[in-house]
């Protein structure tokens, strides 16, 4: 602003180069330093570190794990952790750390929870993106956002409250005569199945409207059904996206602690048996928590590494969801 | 539908009949969680009816008398975690998207912090638990023994501040992604705008950016704060107790704030309990009268939440009629 060219300058303004003017009255475009811009760096800093404070919440995620995963292996073996069926590390002459009854058990969560959960999503999903009117998706939507917000302790207490005594234990236990357990698996894995339908629906709803309405109205003119559309046309379309929210939600239903912890129990055993009580990953680290085990003890360094292949799990398919659906979104944006 | 009327092909008309089956399965299916949804809190809502009242709200937890048992521990205990996780959380969460959004630039540096940011929302809150008890429960065993007593020094161990610290960490990825969605949605123009009449880059965040996203920004906050109280695995991990009968810093009614200030300070270095914790307790004993409390509990939990929802909501729309661009 100081360095206003004089008025000959100006009428020449269109031929305003350095040659015209001498070194000093060149109107610099440099930053100059004052208290603003000093100012201004250091808020840049102070936001850049909060950025970077994620960072280091994953950097210290692992560096915990990590460190405590080293020191349990160093006194079990790895072998004996991938190799061994028994999980008892409370028994004081023969403590086994086989991750298998545990692994079980929240595979077993999972998968009930995805029978459950993927075509209850995906076919609510194709009802909103599909066939609903704006009016009732406008409605619905939220009402099924709401099953992602209710807290997951109240999913467990309604599969021990509820679901065992009043549904499952009349069908099985009473029509067709199977042993079922106040705590059994499968009663978390249908509360798991309605938890993870809202995480599915959206993603998926989200995944099927970004297709093309090119190649809906394509079918359409050749004559296809709207079934036909959806099924055939439109699903394959947004096949990919809808694999990584299933991904997503199973991440979801593996991570899931409370519900599980509640209405599963906590009887490590490498069974396929639903109907009986299971101990899942993070049921395990809840009830090690629960209990007075020593820091520094095996038993307490057995839970890290729980926790560490919990976070392994989840964060493979985490990293192959969002891989999906970035490569998704290259294709129809 | 009318496209049955042309139909003379018997073929047709099956597939039309497949059409419509379809279409219902995917009505029924969605009508299907609604309904186990409505079931869910019908059902917890009738079971804890006995136990609804106001001395629910103001009693303490109780063995000897489980008729009399209230929430009240863990109702205060569950307010002391929030305004400190609010107080975390909000600032850093914040200062990252606004980092994110108008500062960083498209390198492998931001692209790292995206990326980390997005894995770190599905790692599952056990795994937060575990850093939490270690980082500030124990803060690696640097600081001596796990403290049993109200403390004033380090490590923190089963105290309100780790309980917020942790939870605070649980919410940041939640609180980032969705103030960044909301400072997206501001035009570039406004931006534009206020950079061309001299403000600084800061002052165009600070007085145009930031006040025109602040009802996104505060709904997501609003939103994950309400995770936030729903949350007990990682209160559990850092040893939260499930059985409390005091409140922290002694503060057990609005007026306690003005006749015992010295609580206010008291409160972050507290034991505590939570609603979620306390709802755990009642659910794993197996008597009659302790799952009855346990529904009760969950009420007050779901109106908690409920509460916080709909003023999400309300700001939502209001903010909405009052800026246009």
């Amino acid at each position: 602003m100081s360095n206003t060219p004089d008025s000959e300058s100006r009428a020449t303004g269109a031929r305003l180069t350095s040659a015209t003017l001498s070194p000093a009255e060149r109107p610099s475009l440099q930053k100059r330093w004052s208290l603003t811009t000093l100012k201004e760096q250091c808020i840049r800093l102070v936001l850049f570190c909060c950025a970077l404070l994620s960072v280091a919440t994953t950097a210290g995620i692992i560096l915990v794990l990590f460190s405590e995963t080293l020191l349990f292996f160093s006194q079990v073996s790895v072998l004996s952790f991938f190799g061994d069926t028994v999980w008892q590390p409370q028994s004081q002459d023969n403590p086994r750390f086989g991750i298998w009854p545990l692994a079980c058990g929240t595979f077993l969560v999972a998968g009930i929870a995805g029978l459950i959960g993927m075509p209850l999503g995906l076919l609510s999903a194709l009802y909103l993106s599909e066939y609903a009117s704006e009016r009732s998706r406008s409605y619905l939507k939220p009402t099924l956002e709401v099953l992602a917000g209710i807290p997951s302790i109240v999913y467990g207490y309604f599969a021990l409250v509820f679901l065992t005594p009043y549904v499952l234990q009349p069908i099985f236990m009473n029509a067709l005569g199977f042993e079922v357990g106040g705590f059994n698996v499968l009663s978390a894995g249908i509360v798991v199945g309605i938890m993870i339908v809202p995480t599915i629906s959206s993603l998926s709803e989200d995944v099927l409207r970004s297709v093309p309405r090119g190649l809906r109205e394509a079918g359409l003119a050749l004559g296809s059904t709207k079934f036909d559309v959806s099924v055939r046309i439109v699903l394959p379309a947004a096949l990919s996206g809808i694999m990584a929210a299933f991904l997503l939600a199973l991440s979801r239903a593996v991570g899931e602690t409370m519900a599980v912890t509640i209405a599963a129990g906590s009887q490590p055993d490498l069974s396929l048996n639903v109907l009986r009580s299971i101990e899942t990953m993070t049921a395990y680290i809840v009830m090690v928590s629960l209990g007075e085990a020593a820091a520094g003890s095996i038993e307490y360094r057995s839970l890290y590494v729980v926790a560490m292949s919990l976070f392994l799990i989840t964060l493979v398919m985490n990293i192959i969801a969002r891989f999906i659906l970035r490569r998704y979104r290259n294709v129809y944006q | 539908m009318n496209e049955t009327a042309f139909s003379t092909d018997p073929q047709l008309a099956a597939r039309h009949r497949w059409g419509r089956m379809f279409e219902w399965a995917c009505a029924i299916a969605t009508w299907l969680c609604l309904l186990i949804l409505a079931t869910m809190l019908l059902g917890v809502f009738i079971k804890g009816w006995p136990h609804l009242n106001w001395g629910f709200l103001t009693h303490f937890d109780s063995q000897i008398e489980p008729e009399t048992a209230g929430i009240k521990a863990g109702l205060w205990g569950s307010f002391w975690l929030i305004v400190l996780t609010a107080l975390f959380a909000i600032p850093v969460g914040i200062g990252a998207a606004v980092y994110l959004e108008e500062y960083a630039k498209a390198n492998w540096v931001t692209r790292l912090i995206q990326l980390n940011i997005l894995n770190l929302a599905g790692v599952p809150s056990v795994v937060y638990g575990i850093l939490g008890v270690t980082v500030f429960g124990h803060m690696f065993g640097l600081f001596g023994d796990w403290p049993r007593e109200p403390v004033w020094h380090l490590p923190f161990g089963d105290k309100v501040l780790t309980g917020a610290l942790t939870l605070s960490l649980l919410i940041l990825p939640v609180v980032i992604i969705s103030t960044q969605e909301a400072l997206r949605s501001i035009p570039a123009s406004l931006r534009h705008s206020s950079l061309a009449l001299g403000a600084t880059q800061w002052q165009t965040i600070r007085y145009q950016v930031l006040p025109a996203s602040l009802p996104g920004i505060l709904t997501g906050i609003i939103l994950a704060l309400s995770r936030a109280v729903g949350e007990s695995a990682p209160l559990i991990m850092i040893g939260a107790l499930t059985y409390v009968s005091s409140t922290p810093g002694n503060i057990g009614s609005v007026t306690d704030f003005f006749t015992k200030p010295q609580g206010i300070v008291e409160a972050p270095f507290d034991r505590f309990t939570a609603m979620p914790l306390v709802i755990y307790n009642w659910a794993s004993q197996p008597d009659e009268i302790y799952q009855s409390l346990s529904a009760a509990g969950i009420v007050v939990l779901l109106l908690v939440l409920l509460l916080m929802n709909t003023t999400a909501v309300i700001i939502r729309q209001r903010f909405q009629n009052w800026i246009r661009w």
